[in-house]
């Protein structure tokens, strides 16, 4: 029963919107509802990357501790946005953490059993690789465009 | 032979008393200035004037808002000229000539929802728009006002931003490239606040305002979105001098940004905008 309302769930949200009803019931096996309290984490970085998380309300704070500077805030995840990414590859450890900056409702799903799906089935694993691909290729872009600093004054006069 | 009196004018600097002075972040400073004699100096939100620090020199600045009958301006310290503007204390004298330029034309936002994107100093020249779409609020749609800035300490006008913010017939986001947790906010480039803002692209204009190169991803996300590059307005900053066309110093391909602009919609300069021999 859980899974085939999970399924639905999914399907409302744009990143699983090239998935068929088999592939999300697939999906939708290895995930279950979470909940996290404003300030609770998702992961913590050095951790091992065990699960990935679909943003169903809230915001996810990125950070990262930097010596002397203590937590930064590196990126924000909203509502349907993806948590974590570092599940898919080897040495599967996470490189930040991952803070609720307000309660958070998610999906959180099972790593290991998502990449054992996508292993038995290829064309699965392809959906869900363009898929984290699009979020991939959308954070570095916003990562090249903040290194450039933009906002800083480069004229004179 | 000498040219008449009034084809100077333009280039003559009218006297301005700094009446006050306030420090908005760090390195930038806004001045309410008054005439030392003469009528209150008249503009169109988007507009700027040049600045005069006397001895010192001349820069383009945006007009940033209107206050008991002064005209506030909003100032980076950035080189010389501005630098001696920034420090000017209540009661010195500044030259102006002004104002200059195109203008948001809110009039042709009347009854379409207005999208408002600024990033960092670009948020001066369009708090006079802000203003006005506010005071007016229905003759417009829906009203978005979406600001990115280098950090929360960086967000200009904080006070005005978080009152908007409480205003529950506005939609206000802001968003910083990078923050300490007790950032509550998006982190993250202005660009991505667009897909959640409400507004109805087939109908809904977008004035955008601030670094050239952040213009050009909000112009992109906003064709993304469905708004048409004629309903997308951009106010251009290049190397302004002489700001009535005849120096050439800010010539943009055809255009001169002093007196065509500096306010263009993005279908006129989209493709001359990331051509790096322009």
């Amino acid at each position: 029963m859980e899974s085939t309302s999970l399924e639905q769930l999914l399907a409302e949200y744009e990143f699983f919107g090239a998935l068929g009803p088999a592939d999300l019931a697939l999906i939708a096996g290895c995930g279950r509802n979470e909940h996290f309290d404003a300030g609770g984490f998702l992961f913590r970085q050095g951790q091992q990357a065990d699960r990935f998380y679909l943003v169903r309300a809230g915001r996810v704070a990125l950070e990262i501790e930097a010596p002397g500077r203590g937590s930064l805030v590196i990126d924000t995840v909203e509502t349907g946005g993806i948590v974590g990414i570092s599940w898919i590859f080897p040495p599967y450890r996470w490189q930040f953490d991952a803070r609720a900056s307000e309660p958070v409702r998610a999906v959180g799903f099972d790593a290991a059993c998502l990449r054992q799906k996508a292993d038995d089935d290829p064309r699965l694993g392809y959906e869900l690789m363009k898929s984290f691909a699009g979020v991939m290729a959308q954070r570095m872009q916003s990562a090249r465009v903040r290194l450039l600093d933009l906002y800083s004054d480069v004229r004179t006069g | 032979m000498f040219a008449p009196a009034e084809a100077l004018a333009p280039m003559v600097p009218r006297p301005f008393r700094v009446a006050a002075r306030w420090p908005e972040t760090r390195g930038v400073v806004t001045l309410a200035l008054e005439p030392v004699d003469g009528p209150p100096l008249g503009f169109a939100p988007g507009q700027f004037t040049m600045l005069y620090a006397f001895g010192v020199g001349e820069v383009p600045i945006s007009i940033s808002g209107r206050q008991d009958g002064q005209v506030l301006q909003t100032i980076r310290e950035v080189g010389a000229v501005t630098r001696a503007l920034c420090a000017a204390e209540p009661g010195e004298v500044l030259g102006a000539r002004g104002p200059f330029g195109s203008d948001w034309a809110l009039h042709a936002a009347q009854g379409r929802d207005v999208v408002v994107v600024a990033g960092g100093l670009g948020v001066a020249p369009l708090r006079p728009a802000i203003r006005g779409l506010v005071a007016d609020r229905e003759r417009y749609g829906r009203i978005s006002v979406l600001v990115g800035a280098r950090s929360p300490d960086d967000l200009l006008f904080l006070d005005e931003l978080r009152a908007l913010a409480d205003d529950p017939g506005l939609h206000v986001a802001t968003t910083v490239d990078h923050a300490e947790p007790a950032w509550e906010g998006p982190v993250g480039v202005v660009p991505e606040l667009i897909p959640d803002a409400p507004f109805d692209p087939s109908t809904a204009i977008a004035l955008v305002c601030g670094p050239e190169v952040m213009m050009r991803f909000t112009a992109e996300a906003l064709l993304d979105r469905g708004v048409p590059a004629e309903r997308i307005l951009v106010s251009m900053e290049r190397n302004m001098k002489c700001a009535i066309g005849h120096c050439g110093h800010c010539q943009f391909g055809p255009e001169f940004i002093c007196r065509d602009g500096p306010i263009f919609p993005y279908e006129r300069i989209r493709r001359l905008i990331a051509v790096r021999e322009v």
